[in-house]
């Protein structure tokens, strides 16, 4: 297979390396050193694409990140399917496979095509606003097939197979980009023994210097290069990061590198290596070397395939040996867009004509021009490309001087393409990142970064400064400032000498005018990805949009994947033109992370699968897993939800559970309950500054529930406080609020009450707790301790003892979440299992039956104890809850909360409180959530009066029962209620008491 | 992502092993009880958002668990001091280079 644009001599492929790749379902051959743009060029491949919104066909523009229309979709498996891929970007190897993602059905004959004039009129400016919004339904139907046809990619439905990897830097001196800038740059600051990171986003540094006809100190610009770069590989202090695209730059110098280390090897890394690796850098100075991008030429057309930028016409020649035409029209506004024709010239191919917008356009290059025999239109601009699929032509006329006119009739130049070159915008996206806006400079013709509070250079391109010679000098000043800045004794190192071609000034022309208005004009695009034209801009001007923020999000303009890294200037232009003020009086542009699309996998690192988030395990876990236990996750705990036997249903399993600890005795692995040790001889007045209730006269060897609010007055926690001396305590607190009950108590000690002298620490992890809940509770108890009197009047419910359990020192709390006869066992958490596996060899006598979360859940329902955070929501308080015995008002300190219960709204009548909940039927179990009203048939909408904060089947009642909240509830105790439910079913339902099962308490106090 | 020196561990740090806790130098009044609802509304719900210098609590929440205050620049993010509990800012208005 020939590759019919490919030159037979130079470039920086290796020839004898031949790789076989597919595009759109045909095999194509190139060369190592390719990059699939490359590839596909030489071998004639011009349409890749159809447009976003009016299908048309489109070519390779670029030959880097700004490239708006090769964006494909890659991937030989659907596991390793990569969507938003820039082929100017992507190295070719050996099979790889690539997709247009645009143009669905097929790049030929497509959707929007073949409406293409009803859905032109369909789809002006903010057309999704004016034609899709609405109705919303209707969006989400449209929104399919707009995806799929404006090509926007797809994610692989299988999991990665790929590994990724974070990594975390520091450095001295991080400079984006190894262009002669960035280069320089690092040879001053890598000398002074800064460290030093150097990132670029090709596969080779060097940047311009690459494709570059300059010599440095007589020789290829490249000969230089390979000698900086063998300098600095050669220094510790220095990491080289190619194929690293500085995607980010955030607050106080962090920046992220997105570097794709196999990603050019193959369809997925080789064995052990991870694909990409994300660089967390901090760095003490930046030094943005990110180069300029040239920006295209507006004109009719100028979306045809065959439409370049003149510099990607060089770099495919010099780089890649691909001239991706024969005859070329370059259009320019500046001298140093010539290059692409000589460089079309030499290839020995036919320059057809230099059309200079400049009429005084008068110096070596216009020289050169001439010598070499190239037709030269001065004061000339292209107006329209002709072609279907490919330019066939350009039609020439003369410009005004000041590019606001044509002058005289249209020519037209027989040519396959059509380079445009109107200068170059300085890559100011990095320097956005932080919130530092750019500013126009008329001079650059473009924004160049603006002012910023990072520790941040510029060098090179980036400022405006477009001289290869000042480009090397400024690299080099800059390294050194940045190097010195961070503390070390720097020097600029010594800049190559470069043959200056002086250059006569550009001009600042971005859309060519036409004969006929913009509107009637054929379509002259500004952002090719989102189809945005002039006409569109200057509609919606008209419209009203003044701001360039609204222009730009009513047309989309710079809302594709490419940021409208080519368009966002000439649209500016557009708009500033149409509104009759200057560009920085039309506003500014802002780019924001990340500067070109990054890959989940790299987002994500190993922060996935069983990375994902820390697991937490009891000591007794493993038991769980070997008794059956399914698992349910409360705060990163994986805690036994219930212990199914073989063939027992979910709810079968419950019962069973809930009947034999009523019965006889069940266990509970309750290990995972926040505990807290606070300590101080103020520990006492810090917990009743805490807690509702009193904690003056808790005795040493004493236990008490709390309540826990927020200073609104709310319930936010709870939990048993232990006394363990009189200035020890043992807090514990709700499995998912541990860490920020801690949290909330020593923000109130540290910036309230600093005066108090009290210590706390978690020490959850510390114990293994173990409930024994059951009128058999205190008989297996007691056959395994003989050092803690068991006797029911001298170790009383609300007690606690130390002791020994089964050989091993230990707390035991006589408190229950289930209103039986209870004991809770702490052992150092080491001694767990062993506690554990005693208590079921003594056990299994009494059928000791282990729970787990669902029957706790059920158990304490049927005593009416709430769940803080299921039964509680942050809008109840103490009071709402009944719970009015667990606050005492007369502390003499103001408990946090105190004051914000008796707020005007948390008095009021009709506030929603707790109640308990019987339906009609007892077969029927309401769904948490459920809203209660009063009248069902009442019209729409119906008043609710509260929700079902808890619901549960009680084997030991024989019913179902459940917990709410209701407006008024407690005034209304044997009332009915109703609950319409999703499924048309209306449940009626009886307020009763919270407490549903042993109302005096009698069956923990045996 | 901040990088937050913490006053206690003598260390700039990651952001990540900090939590914000608003602003600072409020304090809880001494007689709750004797609060208007309005008064303690103003404690509970109300809070400056200035557009420049905010001092504000921050946490070494995975680190020493001390509680401190930062002076942050909320246009620039620029934290321009941190210092202890009890500690008065030094930063207190802008200089001029300092304006963003
Ligand atoms: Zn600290």
């Amino acid at each position: 297979m020939t590759q019919p644009n490919r030159l037979d001599n130079g470039g920086r492929i290796d020839r004898s390396k031949h790789l076989t790749f597919e595009f759109n379902g045909r095999r194509y051959k190139g060369f190592s050193g390719d990059t699939l743009a490359s590839a596909l060029l030489a071998n004639g491949v011009d349409v890749i694409g159809r447009s976003f919104k009016y299908s048309r066909p489109r070519g390779i523009v670029a030959a880097g990140a700004e490239e708006p229309n090769a964006v494909f979709q890659l991937g030989a498996t659907e596991a390793t399917q990569v969507p938003n891929v820039r082929a100017t970007q992507q190295e070719l190897f050996n099979g790889l496979v690539s997709q247009p993602t645009s143009g669905w059905p097929n790049l030929q004959f497509d959707f929007l095509g073949v409406f293409g004039s009803i859905l032109g009129r369909m789809l002006p400016p903010g057309f999704y606003y004016k034609t899709f919004m609405f109705p919303q339904a209707a969006w989400e139907t449209y929104e399919k097939y707009i995806r799929k046809a404006a090509g926007l990619g797809r994610s692989p439905r299988d999991p990665d197979v790929d590994t990724y990897d974070h990594l975390n830097q520091h450095t001295d001196v991080l400079i984006v980009g190894a262009g002669p800038a960035g280069l320089s740059a690092a040879l001053s600051a890598a000398r002074s023994g800064a460290r030093v990171i150097l990132a670029d986003e090709q596969a080779e540094m060097g940047g311009a210097l690459l494709d570059s006809r300059e010599t440095l100190n007589g020789k290829p610009a490249s000969n230089w290069v390979r000698d900086a770069l063998k300098e600095l590989s050669g220094y510790d202090n220095v990491l080289l990061l190619p194929r690293a695209t500085v995607n980010g730059y955030h607050d106080h110098n962090f920046l992220t590198i997105h570097e794709r280390r196999t990603d050019h090897l193959g369809d997925r890394a080789p064995a052990n290596q991870s694909r990409q690796r994300l660089h967390r850098v901090r760095a003490k100075w930046v030094i943005l070397a990110t180069g300029a991008h040239e920006r295209p030429l507006v004109y009719g057309n100028n979306d045809l395939p065959g439409c370049m930028l003149a510099s990607a016409v060089s770099t495919y020649i010099n780089r890649y040996a691909v001239a991706p035409g024969r005859r070329l029209v370059l259009m320019t506004t500046n001298d140093n867009a010539y290059r692409a024709a000589f460089d079309w010239q030499d290839a020995g191919r036919e320059v057809v004509a230099i059309v200079d917008t400049r009429a005084y356009a008068d110096g070596a290059w216009q020289d050169e021009a001439n010598r070499r025999g190239i037709k030269l239109l001065k004061g000339h601009a292209v107006i329209d490309a002709q072609g279907k699929m490919r330019v066939t032509g350009a039609v020439v006329a003369g410009l005004n001087t000041d590019g606001t006119q044509l002058t005289g009739k249209g020519e037209v130049l027989n040519c396959d393409t059509l380079a445009s070159s109107g200068g170059w915008s300085p890559a100011v996206h990095l320097s956005c990142h932080t919130g530092s806006r750019p500013v126009w400079d008329d001079d650059v013709i473009g924004f160049v970064p603006g002012k910023t509070v990072q520790k941040q250079l510029t060098a090179g391109a980036v400022t405006g400064c477009f001289s290869l010679a000042d480009c090397l000098a400024d690299g080099a000043r800059i390294g050194a400032e940045a190097a010195t800045n961070a503390g070390f004794n720097a020097e600029p190192a010594a800049a190559p000498s470069v043959r200056c071609r002086p250059e006569t000034r550009p001009m600042a022309l971005f859309c060519v005018p036409h004969y006929k208005p913009n509107s009637r004009a054929p379509k002259q695009f500004v952002d090719f990805q989102t189809d945005v034209t002039a006409a569109g801009i200057e509609l919606a001007t008209r419209e009203g949009f003044e701001s360039i923020e609204h222009v730009k999000r009513y047309t989309a303009m710079g809302f594709g994947t490419d940021q409208g890294k080519l368009g966002n200037i000439n649209g500016m232009a557009v708009a500033a033109k149409s509104l009759n003020q200057s560009i920085p009086e039309t506003g500014t542009t802002i780019f924001r992370p990340n500067y070109t699309p990054v890959t989940f996998g790299a987002i994500a690192g190993r922060h996935c699968n069983d990375l994902f988030e820390p697991k937490r395990y009891s000591a007794m876990h493993e038991w769980h897993v070997e008794h059956g236990a399914l698992f349910e996750e409360v705060g990163q705990w994986k805690r036994p939800w219930y212990f199914p036997k073989p063939n027992e249903s979910m709810q079968q399993a419950l019962d069973r559970e809930c009947l034999a600890t009523r019965n006889s005795v069940g266990i509970l692995d309750a290990s995972t309950l926040g505990k807290i040790d606070i300590q101080g001889k103020d520990a006492r007045e810090f917990i009743g500054r805490i807690y509702t209730n009193a904690w003056a006269k808790l005795a040493v060897g004493k236990c008490r529930y709390g309540l826990m609010c927020k200073e609104d007055g709310m319930v936010f926690d709870d939990g048993v406080t232990s006394c363990l001396a009189e200035d020890h305590f043992l807090m514990t607190t709700t499995t998912g609020g541990a860490a920020g009950v801690l949290e909330w108590l020593e923000f109130y000690h540290q910036t309230e009450w600093p005066e108090l002298e009290v210590y706390m620490n978690t020490v959850t992890d510390h114990w293994a707790t173990m409930t024994i809940a059951g009128p058999n509770a205190r008989k297996l108890l007691s056959e395994l301790t003989d050092d803690i009197d068991l006797d029911r009047d001298n170790f009383k419910f609300m007690d606690w003892r130390q002791g020994t359990v089964a050989g091993v020192p230990a707390r035991v709390f006589r408190i229950s979440f289930t209103g039986e006869l209870s004991y809770e066992i702490n052992v150092q958490a080491n001694y767990g299992l062993h506690v554990w596996e005693k208590l079921f060899e003594h056990g299994a006598k009494y059928d000791l039956t282990p729970y787990g979360t669902e029957t706790m859940h059920i158990l304490r329902a049927e005593k009416g104890f709430i769940i803080a955070g299921q039964d509680t929501d942050g809008s109840v308080h103490p009071y709402d809850l009944g719970m009015s015995w667990a606050v005492k008002e007369d502390k003499p300190f103001s408990f946090i909360g105190k004051r914000g219960m008796k707020r005007e709204d948390c008095v009021r009548d009709n506030r929603k409180q707790l109640v308990g909940l019987k339906t009609k039927d007892p077969s029927i179990v309401l769904p948490e959530g459920a809203q209660a009203v009063d009248n069902p048939n009442h019209p729409k909408p119906v008043p609710m009066l509260g929700h079902v904060t808890s619901s549960y089947y009680s084997a030991n009642l024989g019913r179902s029962i459940a917990m709410g909240v209701i407006k008024n509830g407690h005034k209304r105790m044997g009332e009915t209620v109703h609950y319409p439910l999703v499924d048309g079913r209306v449940v009626e339902a009886e307020i009763c008491s919270t407490i549903f099962l042993d109302p005096k308490g009698e069956r923990q106090n045996v | 992502m901040f990088y937050i020196y913490c006053p206690y561990c003598g260390e700039h740090r990651e952001e990540e092993e900090f939590h914000p806790k608003g602003q600072a130098h409020l304090s809880r009044p001494t007689d709750p009880d004797a609060c208007s609802d309005e008064e303690w509304g103003d404690y509970l719900y109300f809070r400056d958002n200035p557009r420049g210098l905010h001092h504000e609590i921050w946490v070494h929440a995975i680190g020493c668990r001390k509680f401190f205050n930062a002076t942050r620049d909320t246009q620039s993010y620029e934290i321009l001091e941190t210092y202890r509990m009890g500690d008065a800012p030094r930063v207190t208005h802008f200089t001029d280079t300092q304006k963003s």
